[in-house]
């Protein structure tokens, strides 16, 4: 078997342009098979726009797609009863309870009537919904919906997922028990590609593409991408945070400094060769007190890299 | 078997809806009994009771037997009465009254001489109906003439009232106001009813799954065509309980013609709703869609009476072939073989509204 085969999803400068805009600029994006992949990126970085490209629903200005096997948009109508898709606003109907919307789900993807109420018993089960079974959607918490959400998703047991932000309205606790259920449904085999803006949620994910205004700026596992930053991070604990931060924002050299409660996180290009120095002389010339150690970029920092080096690159050209 | 399991699907979704949506609910059975109340006792053309006011200059004793007898039709209902022909022109012209009467100080005389008329009666022309009731008035003789009225020859023609010799409004306008309900209902419904589900963020979903597009559709307005249906025997029960409007055809082929009908104005719904974004555009298409169905389809104004270039826009309407539909059966005790074309029309109405809703709804969001 090829590599080919055992990838879920390959694009190839996939691209969709509506007007003047280009929301997803000749993305490539290769999925491999089990895995959680993530699309990381703020609101409008063309996350939706990518996944409503590879079920079909949008047809792409450029570029080309497989999606288990099938091209794009071409061979959509045999890829539907293959996915699952979970929307990024709740799209079931709010009229309707947990069962009722079930059984609705069931019937469109001609689940077999045998094995329907065997089915969706299971699913009540796993994802905690039994109370909530004669409810009208539109009286569940954030929480209910979006595992009522996931199960219609996954009901059909679909061998790709795709969940376009599915942790947006709901609390850190259901987000916790919702991301136990994604990495179950991957131990068993199916492929999921999620988008969230959140960093702990891209953190999660077994690999990430990360996307700024429509292209992909990094992509790898998170470790991987956190190695490649390109950036030395230095914590600072100053005595004047709000001071320390405009006397470290005036020097050329550092790219970015964010506070994150006392601490500030300054982003120093690697080929400076001494950040850690060059942070103290610059808050000691100021008269700040402060306390700087060299940490582990995180996920974020190389979020704030990666778009920041993108922007050069367009002032460059 | 899938099909028809998914179109199923579809069909029980939509009514577990309805059954919710008290308010749609309540229109289904609201709508159509309202609309028959207020028009079959309102929209009356047998027009009686005109405010009236009467300047009798003469007040003898013939002027104002006159008066009495112009009393009598009924037609007239004197509610002011006032000195000058001036007064009854202002009178006109603010909208108190509809007719003036108007009899000179000299009416005596005029009644003899032949060339002249005796009094005149002032009418707000602007309303063809009213001045139409007017004119019958001027028939009315006058009592001294008792002799010379019995001389009067029979008019050349007589007139022999076909369907509907009581002349009630109600008997022709009902079977025309059940192709006005169905085609607001119907189409408002289902364009409504694809449209919220884009609204909600539905489609999407639905869009994404291995339904069809003919199965979404079919199930869709199935539902609707057996509302479309519960609705008619309503408004064929109440007119014939409370109107007394005759069904004098096939109540068959009356179900028969109507389920051609609803089947046009579902497909029609179901094109607006590929056409417009929101529910509110879709109400907005269904009424500029309505107000042709009600004027230009023969149930106001006759049909013959339009200009040519508008009497084609009417034979578009699906409205106006129902009507003809209608009319024909449950008054005139015609069959569907005699009204063939109608059928034949609202036919391929149907289908060309279907085909083009099936082929404008993409299974895309782009």
């Amino acid at each position: 078997m090829n590599d080919k085969a055992d990838l879920v999803i390959r694009a190839r400068g996939l691209t969709k342009r509506f007007g003047q805009l280009t929301a997803i600029d000749h993305l490539d994006l290769d999925v491999p098979r089990s895995i959680i992949y993530g699309f990381l990126g703020p609101n409008g970085s063309g996350k939706t726009t990518a996944i409503r490209m590879l079920c079909g629903l949008l047809t792409p200005s450029d570029g080309s797609a497989t999606v288990l096997g099938l091209d794009i948009p071409g061979d959509a109508g045999d890829l539907k009863s293959r996915i699952g898709y979970m929307t990024q606003n709740f799209s079931l109907y709010d009229d309707l309870t947990t069962l009722e919307n079930l059984r609705f789900i069931a019937d469109i993807y001609s689940y077999p009537r045998a094995r329907r109420s065997a089915r969706i018993d299971e699913l009540l089960q796993l994802y905690g919904l039994e109370e909530q079974k004669k409810q009208l959607a539109a009286t569940m918490s954030g929480g209910q919906k979006q595992k009522l959400a996931l199960a219609c998703a996954v009901l059909n047991e679909p061998e790709l997922l795709l969940l376009d932000e599915p942790t947006s309205a709901v609390d850190p606790k259901s987000r916790r028990d919702f991301w136990a259920s994604l990495f179950a449904l991957a131990d068993a085999g199916t492929t999921l590609l999620v988008s969230t803006h959140y960093m702990d949620e891209a953190e999660r994910c077994h690999r990430l593409a990360i996307l700024d205004r429509g292209k992909k700026v990094a992509d790898g596992t998170p470790a991987e991408l956190q190695a490649q930053t390109g950036m030395s991070v230095v914590q600072v604990i100053a005595q004047y945070t709000l001071a320390a931060q405009s006397a470290l924002q005036k020097l050329p050299e550092i790219r970015s400094v964010t506070q994150l409660g006392v601490r500030l996180r300054v982003l120093v290009p690697k080929r400076i060769s001494d950040p850690l120095a060059l942070v103290s002389a610059a808050l000691g010339a100021q008269g700040i007190e402060s306390d700087c150690a060299l940490v582990q970029p995180s996920l974020e920092d190389v979020f704030v890299a990666v778009t920041l080096q993108e922007q050069d690159r367009e002032i460059a050209a | 078997m899938n099909h028809s399991a998914r179109i199923l699907a579809v069909i029980w979704k939509e009514l577990l809806q309805l059954r919710r949506d008290r308010l749609t609910f309540g229109m289904i059975v609201g709508i159509p009994v309202m609309q028959m109340l207020l028009f079959g006792y309102a929209i009356n053309t047998d027009v009686r009771h005109l405010v009236a006011a009467v300047a009798d200059q003469c007040n003898s004793h013939l002027s104002r037997q006159f008066v009495a007898d112009l009393g009598q039709t009924q037609v007239l209902d004197f509610r002011y009465v006032v000195d000058t022909a001036e007064e009854i022109e202002a009178m006109l012209r603010s909208g108190k009254i509809s007719v003036g009467v108007y009899i000179p100080a000299d009416f005596d005389r005029r009644t003899l001489d032949k060339r002249r008329s005796a009094a005149h009666l002032l009418v707000d022309g602007a309303d063809p109906t009213i001045l139409g009731v007017a004119n019958q008035l001027r028939n009315i003789p006058l009592k001294f003439d008792s002799v010379k009225a019995a001389q009067k020859r029979a008019p050349v023609l007589e007139v022999r009232p076909y369907y509907n010799p009581e002349r009630r409004s109600a008997v022709f306008v009902i079977p025309g106001l059940m192709g006005i309900i169905l085609t607001l209902t119907m189409m408002l419904f289902t364009a409504v009813a694809v449209v919220r589900e884009r609204e909600h963020g539905n489609l999407e979903l639905l869009i994404n799954t291995p339904i069809s597009t003919t199965q979404l559709m079919i199930g869709k307005i199935a539902p609707y065509i057996v509302i479309g249906l519960v609705q008619l025997a309503l408004i064929i029960t109440v007119g014939m309980l409370l109107f007394k409007v005759p069904v004098r055809g096939s109540v068959l082929e009356l179900y028969l013609a109507a389920l051609v009908f609803i089947a046009a104005n579902l497909s029609l719904g179901l094109f607006v709703s590929t056409i417009v974004k929101t529910q509110f555009q879709a109400i907005q298409v269904t009424i500029f869609f309505l107000l042709p169905s009600i004027l230009l389809s023969g149930f106001v104004f006759p049909f013959d009476g339009m200009q040519k270039i508008v009497q084609y826009i009417g034979e578009i309407l699906p409205n106006t072939h129902f009507i003809r539909l209608t009319r024909g059966i449950m008054l005139r005790d015609a069959t569907i073989s005699e009204l063939y074309k109608e059928i034949v029309v609202l036919i391929l109405f149907a289908a060309v509204a279907m085909t083009a809703a099936v082929l404008r709804f993409k299974k895309r969001l782009d």
